[in-house]
């Protein structure tokens, strides 16, 4: 929350902010259902122990003969046990024990652990290493068998073993401190009161102690639960300090009598289920509040972002550019016809967020259809959405994508599957994260293969290997068994052109296959790309903000804009006589771009050179169109992908 | 992949000398006149520093561990002072009892955590929030109250299966394989909930990867990327704390062991506890560690084999 922003006092801000936090936090708590039955709980929990003495029918010490195992009634109201004492004094003043000695854990806990991951981690140094080795330690034995050596040799006293686990639980805290401390120690705001004159303590308090107090009094809750696990644990197994009553002792004592009154289990497990339950519903509680509270920026920026795509306004009507006799020519039979295609998000208001509305386009065999258009514009939905692989709550909510005669927006998601990468293949745009990084090279190129086109594993390598050659892989057994991380961003990128036509696909979606890649080797992935466009005669759907790899690669190009189409149409063309006021905005912006670069005027300027560029070596491919588009795209790579998360 | 082990290894053994020095030290200080102690109140103050020079008692502590280390290394880690046993035999002879609790409540917390973890990240709507609600409850409920649910339910009301007594592999596979059935499952529930928590999340995560739509362009049904590739990424962080589940779980089986009157470390833990039995306490110590340090090791190389990253670092 307070970690990123800029603040202009930094002495003051974040605990105030903080404070306010706090409050609303506890007010949330009561709130929330769950939260208000476990505090409602817990509250009378200790109550009741405090007020023990006055409640209490009885001493809970008292025996008596004649009452041993006496089932509740008005004397016992919850029946007596195996001793002749009252179940329900037991359980009062047992309560008092069990819970003050899991709060004298939590309190040694917190105190070691918190004040040890402050200084680890906000003075580091050979503190921090010896400390963080220390806790290593620590959770190394079950702690139960360090309290029972304990045990060994100092003899049964609740409040010794309750300390020593104190101890044995401190890394919790300590590690949680730890983290969030040194995360926040390299904060801009933290430097500010450092560079203002604050002195480390007054820091540590006012930056460092606000951030972390959330976090510990979520995990106090949890430790607590855990303590009181452990003591009645122990207690049960008879280790425990037999002249005080305690949850875990009343229920040895019952467990003894199993047979005959099991019902005597009742009250002490209900005692430790409840309170253990409370505890962690607590946390679990305060731990959604906080995130919860943490979202509304979150939640801001994405609408924003969605805003952005969303505000597919209806009614402007598309320039459609008539076919020339260039773009007849290259033209075979039709692949892929999109009508009146719409794109939504599924909120969880149950509304439906449109990001893509009214897209038509046609892919004939051997033609590539640019789709261009700023971050954001819906270009990479619209490729998503024909293989059907959008991302989590996204699907077509409209329109229609034939192939080959099938309509894939009602595909069954076993249609789906077969045809995906046997009959479309997809190239993404960031080559690393598109690898699995478990896996070598090879299998992630042989796995497909053997299930799509049913290879077996020798003859699916070597076409593998033959796959990584053809598209210009110096060492393709190396490559080949090779992890992603070992390979640079370029040769990853042809792995992935690999693998797209790695079972000879009729249409290709490229999405910005270039955008991750340096200039230089943006040069050769084009080139390789049209090469294999022309000699497996693919339709291909080539995305991109660069008017330049449109100029190099497209018969035929859609321009995007808040998720429509504006203007379509055979490249030279749209290149000749741009009509829409945003295409000719798009292209203006090149020209800006391209005076203050110089040499790159020419490629761009003009309609002529910009279809000449087609035909040009591709080596000026990437240095025609570096429009400004680019700004926002490489900034903020992720934006116009994750619309639904 | 050598070096990474032999680190490992030499981390490991660090620990386990560190702990056993430690252990050795508080046990052996802390536990006052230990000669009086055996022999109790009404021994001569002859006998009793007969006793404490018999066992070596009166030799600076630092000789005496120096003594038990360099036996300990030969697998000779003292004699039980009070039933004379050699604690090897007595830690031997139990181990194995302990070990197929703990790790059959492992490998079915694994196995069950898996599929509810990815069926709960899959579905995400009532699944998920079942599955939520389920770990909620096993994490917070103490193991030793499940096992007495357990034992209160399936062996006293509806006789499915004898409450106490276990039963040797050797005697009759079935009969040992009733006689676990029911600590197993209750060791196995806290397990359940911790790991399907871990593999939810990172499954979720993994799910978000680019290379999932990447391998499902390819033409891999969502199965096959979930079950070979999401899981094999989503391993690693579950397995951690899997590793953490298993020490957890060897402390539960303490109680477990004494609720079913099973013979495992547990029970000679607690009656050595309660004896004072320093030997005996500290070879249960030592064996603890070494089998943590194991498991950590395995479960290290288990990492390195899924992420080939690890593997490297």
């Amino acid at each position: 929350m307070t970690q990123s922003m800029p603040l202009p006092d930094p002495s003051l801000t974040p605990a105030v902010e903080e404070r306010g936090a706090r409050v609303s936090l506890f007010r949330k708590l009561l709130k929330n259902p769950i939260g208000l039955i476990a505090l409602i709980y817990l509250a009378l929990l200790v109550l009741s122990a405090i007020f023990a003495p006055l409640i209490a029918p009885a001493d809970p010490n008292l025996a008596s003969l004649k009452d041993v195992l006496l089932p509740p009634g008005p004397g016992h109201p919850l029946g007596a046990d195996s001793a002749g004492r009252d179940v329900l004094s037991r359980l009062l003043f047992a309560s008092r024990f069990s819970i003050a000695g899991a709060l004298l854990a939590l309190v040694v806990a917190a105190v070691i652990g918190v004040t040890a991951g402050l200084i680890a981690g906000y003075f580091g140094g050979w503190f921090d290493s010896v400390s963080s080795w220390l806790a290593g330690l620590l959770m190394a034995l079950p702690g139960i068998v360090v309290l029972l050596a304990a045990r060994a040799v100092l003899g049964p006293s609740m409040w010794l073993s309750m300390a020593i686990f104190g101890v044995l639980l401190s890394p919790a805290f300590f590690r949680l401190v730890y983290a969030s401390v040194s995360a926040v120690r390299n904060e801009l705001y933290v430097d500010a009161a450092r560079v203002s004159g604050l002195s480390d303590g007054r820091i540590i308090g006012k930056h460092i102690l606000t951030v972390v107090r959330a976090p510990v009094i979520i995990q106090a809750a949890m430790i607590t639960g855990i303590a009181i696990a452990i003591q009645a644990g122990l207690d049960f197994l008879g280790l425990g300090d037999a002249s005080i009553p305690t949850w875990g002792s009343m229920l040895n004592d019952a467990f003894s009598k199993i047979y005959t009154n099991p019902g005597l289990m009742l009250p002490p497990s209900l005692a430790i289920a409840l309170t253990c339950i409370a505890l962690t519903l607590l946390a679990n509680v305060m731990r959604d509040e906080l995130e919860r509270s943490a979202s509304p920026a979150k939640r801001k920026k994405s609408a924003k972002r969605g805003s952005a795509m969303a505000a597919a306004e209806p009614g402007e009507a598309i320039v459609s550019h008539p076919e020339d006799a260039r773009s007849e020519a290259r033209a075979g039979e039709e692949l892929l016809r999109i009508s009146d295609l719409a794109v939504g998000y599924d909120q969880p208001d149950g509304s439906v967020k449109v990001v893509v509305n009214d897209v038509s386009l046609t892919v004939r065999r051997g033609e590539v259809h640019g789709l261009i258009g700023e971050s954001g514009s819906g270009k990479t939905q619209t490729a998503w959405s024909i293989l059907r692989l959008l991302p989590e709550g996204g699907r077509v909510v409209n329109g229609s994508i034939f192939f080959e005669g099938k309509d894939l927006a009602n595909a069954s998601e076993k249609e789906m599957t077969k045809i995906r990468g046997k009959k479309i293949a997809y190239i993404p745009q960031e080559p690393m994260s598109n690898l699995d990084s478990s896996f070598t090279i090879g299998s992630q190129l042989v796995e497909p293969m053997r299930v799509v086109l049913g290879l077996s594993k020798k003859d699916a390598t070597a076409k593998a290997l033959g796959l990584l050659e053809r598209v210009g892989i110096p060492n393709p057994k190396r490559t080949f068994s090779a992890y992603p991380h070992e390979v640079s961003g370029g040769m990853a990128q042809r792995v992935l052109i690999a693998g797209a036509i790695s079972c000879e696909p009729d249409l290709l979606i490229a999405d910005e296959p270039t955008t991750a890649l340096d200039v230089t080797v943006q040069a050769e992935v084009l080139n390789l790309l049209r090469e294999l466009q022309a000699e497996l005669n693919m339709g291909v759907v080539l995305v991109t903000h660069n008017f330049g790899v449109v100029a190099d690669l497209c018969d035929r190009v859609s321009v995007m804009r808040n998720g429509r189409i504006v203007e379509t149409g055979p490249v030279r063309s749209i290149f000749a006589h741009p009509e829409h006021p945003y295409t000719k905005s798009l292209f203006a912006a090149i020209l800006e771009e391209g005076e203050a670069r110089g040499e790159l005027v020419p490629a761009a300027n003009g309609p002529a050179s910009g279809i000449s560029a087609a035909d040009a070596p591709a080596a000026d491919a990437p240095a025609t169109g570096v429009p400004a588009t680019d700004a926002p795209a490489t900034k903020q790579p992720a934006s116009n992908e994750r619309v639904g998360s | 992949m050598l070096r990474f082990i032999l680190r490992r290894l030499a981390s490991g053994v660090v620990l386990i000398v560190v702990i056993s020095t430690v252990a050795f030290a508080l046990l052996y200080v802390g536990s006052g006149d230990i000669a009086r102690r055996i022999l109790g109140q009404t021994a001569t103050a002859d006998t009793v520093a007969q006793k404490a020079a018999s066992l070596g008692l009166n030799r600076p502590l630092y000789v005496q561990y120096g003594d038990w280390l360099s036996h300990a290394v030969t697998g000779n880690l003292g004699i039980s002072w009070f039933t004379g046993q050699p604690v090897m035999a007595a830690i031997t002879s139990r181990v194995a009892v302990t070990l197929s609790l703990v790790i059959g409540a492992t490998l079915i917390s694994a196995i069950v955590a898996v599929v509810l973890g990815v069926w709960a990240a899959r579905r995400r709507s009532w699944p998920d929030r079942l599955v939520q609600v389920i770990s909620v409850l096993g994490f917070a409920i103490p193991g030793f109250l499940i096992a007495l649910g357990l034992v209160l339910v399936f062996a006293i009301n509806l006789h499915w299966f004898k409450p106490t007594g276990f039963v040797q592999f050797a005697t009759s596979p079935s009969g040992w394989l009733a006689s676990i059935t029911l600590p197993v499952i209750a060791l196995a529930i806290g397990g359940i909930a911790g790991v399907t928590q871990q593999i939810r999340g990172s499954v979720i995560d993994a799910l978000r990867q680019d290379y999932v739509r990447t391998l499902r362009s390819r033409g891999l049904s969502a199965n096959r990327v979930i079950y070979k590739h999401v899981l094999r990424n989503a391993g690693g962080p579950a397995l951690a704390v899997l590793a953490v589940q298993f020490v957890g779980l060897l402390g539960g089986a303490v109680i477990v062991e004494q609720i079913f009157a099973i013979p495992g470390l547990g029970q000679v833990a607690v009656t050595a506890t309660t004896q004072g039995d320093v030997p005996l306490v500290m070879g249960l110590v030592v064996v603890t560690a070494i089998i943590v340090v194991v498991v950590n090791l395995l479960i290290d190389l288990l990492q390195a084999f899924l992420n080939p990253k690890v593997r490297l670092s």
